[in-house]
């Protein structure tokens, strides 16, 4: 009995009922060990390892740019972005689109292609979407106080047993956990 | 000699077709993973489904297992790498903010990526968020990257700060992935009942 609980059943087809059935995730172990040889690969071959929030930083940038060139050259944060007026030839973005089509290739072989939303049974669509909005600018705001997120400090730093990046991913989990039993109604 | 960017120029086409490929595998893993699904990705705060925890852990245990052999089969220089400087209280405080985040967005900025491929419309939203945060962070807080930097402590490893070499710690992190493999395991099936039904 406990098997067929825990871990690896799929989740993906719960509301997309009539549809065909969503293969299984593949072992979280595995598919660990998958992450991990392309977190060594990127390491080997860039000397960076993998990241994300650079990406939304610099789609920021070049957003602003379209307003004001003059105000993007003026702001600290902004301009480290810029790449001298090609603010989306960034390398990180190019990741991320890497990574949106090896995702939809993976969940399109899978079968889990679905137009839905990700909610607790007890929540309605449009607070979910305004929660994930709100998330969404926390976790912004947080990662760039810690300087990245779980793809650039919690995995790329941490594989190096860097310091700061270990702290952040136990300040991670604390502050989910802490918070966990007061928004539990957004997910069970 | 690796990393190969210290013996290569890589131009900016072949920098970012590289960075292209390389997400491929970061994407694919991500979604094979089941983490562009948010009901998955939190269900690890609810202690039913400790799939974040078991893949990122064996994710960094393989990089670190990897970078140790390669860099003492002489094939790579670990100091050729880049290390972010560490700031205890920068990485503390963003930790906490960016988890309560996580949790309450339900993605963190790479799996929103994969979940948006794959349809999710929550994770368009957690984006938008994002893309809104990094944007107020960069216009109303600029100052906080000057905080930052004033108290970094600069590079530093665990191997630095304590002298015990990184095969050592490598050895201590895979000895504790199977303990604690062992562990989620039975949390697992201590709190299967709050997986939602339908």
């Amino acid at each position: 009995m406990s098997h067929t609980l825990s871990a690896h059943r799929n989740l993906a087809p719960a509301r997309a009922s009539g549809q065909v059935k969503a293969l299984p995730y593949w072992n979280p172990y595995a598919v660990g060990f998958l992450l991990g040889l392309v977190l060594l690969a990127t390491y080997a071959v860039t000397a960076r390892g993998l990241g994300a929030t650079a990406a939304f930083a610099a789609v920021s940038s070049w957003l602003v740019g379209l307003g004001s060139v003059a105000h993007v050259e003026a702001n600290a944060v902004h301009v480290r972005y810029w790449n001298e007026g090609a603010p989306l030839l960034n390398w990180t973005l190019f990741l991320l689109a890497g990574s949106a089509i090896g995702a939809f290739l993976s969940g399109w072989q899978g079968r889990r292609l679905s137009f839905t939303v990700e909610r607790g049974p007890r929540i309605s669509d449009n607070t979910r979407l305004m929660l994930a909005f709100f998330g969404g600018f926390v976790a912004a705001f947080g990662a760039k106080i810690a300087k990245g997120c779980t793809s650039g400090q919690a995995l790329t730093g941490g594989s190096m047993l860097n310091v700061g990046s270990l702290v952040f991913m136990l300040a991670v989990f604390a502050g989910a956990y802490g918070l966990a039993y007061f928004v539990r109604k957004e997910w069970l | 000699m690796l990393p190969l960017s210290s013996t290569i120029e890589f131009s900016t086409t072949a920098s970012l077709a590289l960075a292209l490929v390389l997400g491929l595998g970061f994407g694919f893993s991500l979604e094979r993973a089941g983490f562009g699904s948010a009901r998955k990705l939190t269900a690890v705060f609810y202690l039913w489904d400790m799939a974040v925890v078991k893949v990122m852990f064996t994710a960094i245990v393989t990089a670190m297992v990897g970078l140790f052999v390669l860099s003492s089969a002489g094939l790579m220089d670990l100091s050729e790498l880049y290390l972010e400087p560490t700031n205890l209280a920068a990485q503390g405080l963003g930790g906490l903010i960016f988890g309560a985040g996580f949790l309450v967005g339900g993605y963190c900025p790479g799996t929103a990526i994969s979940a948006i491929a794959t349809g999710r419309k929550d994770a368009m939203a957690f984006a938008g968020g994002m893309l809104a945060g990094v944007t107020a962070f960069a216009e109303f807080t600029p100052g906080i990257d000057a905080w930052i930097k004033a108290g970094s402590l600069g590079e530093m490893t665990l191997p630095s700060l304590t002298g015990i070499g990184m095969g050592w710690w490598a050895l201590a992190f895979v000895a504790f992935l199977i303990f604690a493999g062992w562990g989620m395991g039975r949390l697992e099936q201590r709190f299967a009942h709050l997986r939602p039904q339908g």
